[in-house]
């Protein structure tokens, strides 16, 4: 006879009982103390950097104040320090990246995850992974002699030539600028976006997509009804891991985007991000103030990142809470 | 993936670390090591290093340890102590000397030059006077069949293209000394851009170090851009001449370069600007590159051999500049730095006695 493992009338509670925390246990307390101690350094490597972040850039912030952020001026020889452009940049071509990669990446993961044949799945998956393993200086340089051509003398023509209507496809086109950057940053987060995606998609439970084949749903409505729905959060959060190497990536970006601290709307237009900014000046700023401006440059990038991780972290818990509606 | 890379760094740093730490532990016992440590300027990097192996080949007791980490780092960490030598592209400037607790001095070791490069389909020579190069980079001339080119290049083919104007993203010394040179040409460019490591460029594309600005140029027709001599050579780029003070067009020769030097004016301090220099052959966009060395070592051992190291490098280390595409330094100029450094001293006596 096989006994019910809890007997209804015992109270469940969520936190673990005192035994299950470690309590009452000199090994188990030792435990929780260390994962505890552990789990803090987390907290106090976080705060530790933004308080000697701040105190880097003190002298910025209190030189330039808010001015700072909205200010397009950046001019190492007269010491003027504005931010903007390198923010307007680092936003740009990652939403343009994730624009260019998010539809790519939940292609190849729903493929590797509901279509591939077995003998297929395998092989792909790893090419894929290996993609992500590349440093990214080889994709720059790859970008210099290969992408950056190819962007000049075909698919920009291409884009003038048809969508030249648009604000964002006119001006000249050298190869290098806000587009390119944003194509091999594309590059860079596929890998990393499609294979989360396709583990997440994995483990949907199998019965789901039984029952609605079962109901007589084709393979197409069995994704989008079944599939898809379950896993929202899951790709939401292979977004977001995307999204955070795009915003951090350095070296690919500095070699494509043309590094020029401007804001144009035309794509074509050379740009600037933070970290390419902090990477091509910092080695060789000896003035004190230009370190504080490209101190700041760094926090700021910090509180974008974090910015953007609150955005998508509430998305998830809105998607969540509909997912929980639905069903 | 960061985690993983980070853990590769700091394996491979403790294995490096481990190795040095053996390789002294074993000189040590051998007697009478020196170990001396700088950091710096990137530019001079190959022939310092060099330099270092071919002195340690000699006196194997001492080793000189050099981390190219950039004129700046190199100034900064010399003034903060932590380095026994500093190396940079650019002389200190007032609030970097008035930042060191002792004096620093300057010790020219060799002269570079930037060159001009570009490519242009059929165009084997190009000859630019400074004024031009000036407007090209100020964005004032943007196409290549511009009359003010074709006047100063009659015959050659040039074509109705737009001129891709390229310089370094990064700071550096090649991109001071540039400016430098355009600030003397142009009172425009001296006025509305100004002098420095990294300048607010009127126009063009920013390419990282000396390998992106050459590969932009390679892969982009049309294009014009500054990088070391060395970069342009090793890789084949045409390259233009310019027009000096004498009115000659000059091609970037070693001999040119070290030209330059031989007619510039050397300061108190050892240090001097070579470019627009005046002439007869001079190649107008030259740098001297300098250490940076206590003129009261704290260490009489250390400073000993470091003084006498540098000794070795101004004379015997000259003829290892040519083949890695430095101009060694003039005569004149290493009777001046010999001077200097018979100067030096360690708590009041002089390092160099017996010399």
């Amino acid at each position: 006879m096989a006994q019910p493992v809890q007997s209804p009338s015992v109270p469940v509670s969520r936190a673990p009982s005192k035994r299950a925390r470690g309590e009452g246990n000199v090994g188990d307390a030792v435990f929780r103390w260390l994962t505890a101690a552990f789990a803090a350094t987390v907290v106090v490597t976080l705060l530790a950097m933004a308080a000697e972040m701040v105190g880097a850039s003190w002298l910025s912030i209190r030189e330039f104040g808010a001015e700072f952020i909205v200010s397009r001026d950046w001019n190492p020889v007269t010491e003027e320090f504005g931010a903007l452009p390198f923010i307007y940049g680092t936003v740009v071509s990652s939403l343009l990246a994730l624009a260019i990669s998010v539809p790519i990446s939940f292609g190849v993961a729903i493929f590797l995850s509901e279509m591939a044949p077995d003998w297929l799945r395998n092989p792909l998956g790893f090419l894929v992974e290996l993609l992500a393993a590349v440093p990214s200086v080889v994709y720059g340089l790859w970008g210099i002699f290969a992408l950056a051509p190819w962007m000049r003398d075909t698919v920009e023509p291409a884009l003038r030539e048809h969508l030249g209507f648009l604000p964002f496809f006119q001006g000249p086109n050298q190869g290098y600028g806000m587009l390119t950057g944003g194509v091999v940053l594309a590059i860079m987060i596929t890998p990393t976006i499609s294979s989360v995606s396709r583990e997440v998609l994995r483990v949907v439970p199998r019965t789901f997509r039984e029952a609605a084949l079962g109901l007589g749903a084709t393979r197409w409505e069995t994704i989008a009804t079944a599939v898809i729905p379950v896993a929202r959060s899951g790709l939401v959060g292979a977004v977001i891991l995307g999204l955070g190497r795009a915003l951090g990536e350095t070296m690919a970006i500095t070699m494509l985007i043309g590094n020029r601290p401007e804001i144009d709307v035309s794509l074509f237009a050379p740009a600037y991000t933070m970290a390419s900014v902090i990477a091509n000046e910092f080695t060789e700023a000896t003035e004190d103030l230009y370190l504080a401006a490209l101190a700041e440059i760094g926090l700021l990038l910090f509180l974008v990142t974090v910015l953007l991780n609150v955005l998508a972290r509430l998305l998830v818990w809105r998607v969540q809470a509909q997912g929980g509606a639905a069903t | 993936m960061i985690a993983r890379r980070a853990f590769v760094l700091i394996a491979m740093c403790s294995v490096l670390a481990f190795g040095c730490s053996r390789k002294d532990a074993g000189a040590d016992v051998a007697g009478a090591a020196v170990s001396l440590n700088g950091a710096g300027a990137t530019f001079p990097y190959p022939l310092y290093s060099k330099w270092m192996a071919a002195y340690n080949q000699l006196h194997p007791e001492i080793r000189i340890n050099y981390q190219s980490i950039g004129s700046g780092g190199g100034i900064r960490q010399v003034i903060a102590g932590t380095v026994d030598f500093g190396a940079s592209d650019t002389a200190l400037t007032e609030s970097e000397r008035k930042k060191s607790a002792a004096p620093l001095h300057h010790i020219p070791t060799t002269i570079g030059a930037v060159v001009v490069a570009y490519n242009l389909e059929g165009v084997q020579e190009l000859r630019l006077s400074g004024d031009l190069l000036a407007d090209i980079f100020l964005g004032k001339i943007t196409k290549w069949s511009d009359p003010r080119i074709a006047a100063q290049n009659e015959g050659a083919p040039l074509p109705d293209r737009t001129i891709a104007v390229v310089h370094r993203s990064d700071g550096s010394g090649t991109s001071a000394i540039f400016t430098e040179y355009l600030g003397r040409v142009s009172p425009e460019w001296e006025r509305s851009v100004g002098v420095g490591k990294s300048v607010r460029w009127p126009t063009g594309l920013g390419a990282k170090g000396n390998e992106g600005v050459t590969g932009q140029i390679k892969t982009t027709p049309g294009a014009i851009g500054y990088t070391e001599l060395a970069y342009a050579r090793q890789n084949g780029l045409s390259v233009a001449a310019l027009r000096n003070r004498a009115g000659e067009f000059v091609v970037p020769e070693l001999s040119a370069i070290s030209k330059a030097a031989e007619n510039a004016e050397l300061s108190e301090d050892l240090h001097g600007s070579l470019t627009d220099a005046d002439g007869s052959g001079v190649y107008p966009i030259a740098a001297y590159t300098y250490l940076l060395v206590h003129g009261d070592a704290r260490d009489p051992v250390k400073g000993e051999a470091l003084a006498k190291f540098l000794w070795w490098a101004i004379h015997d280390g000259q003829r290892f500049a040519a083949e890695l595409d430095y101009a060694p330094l003039p005569a004149k100029v290493v009777t001046r730095i010999e001077e200097r450094l018979r100067s030096l001293k360690a708590a009041g006596k002089p390092l160099l006695s017996e010399l």
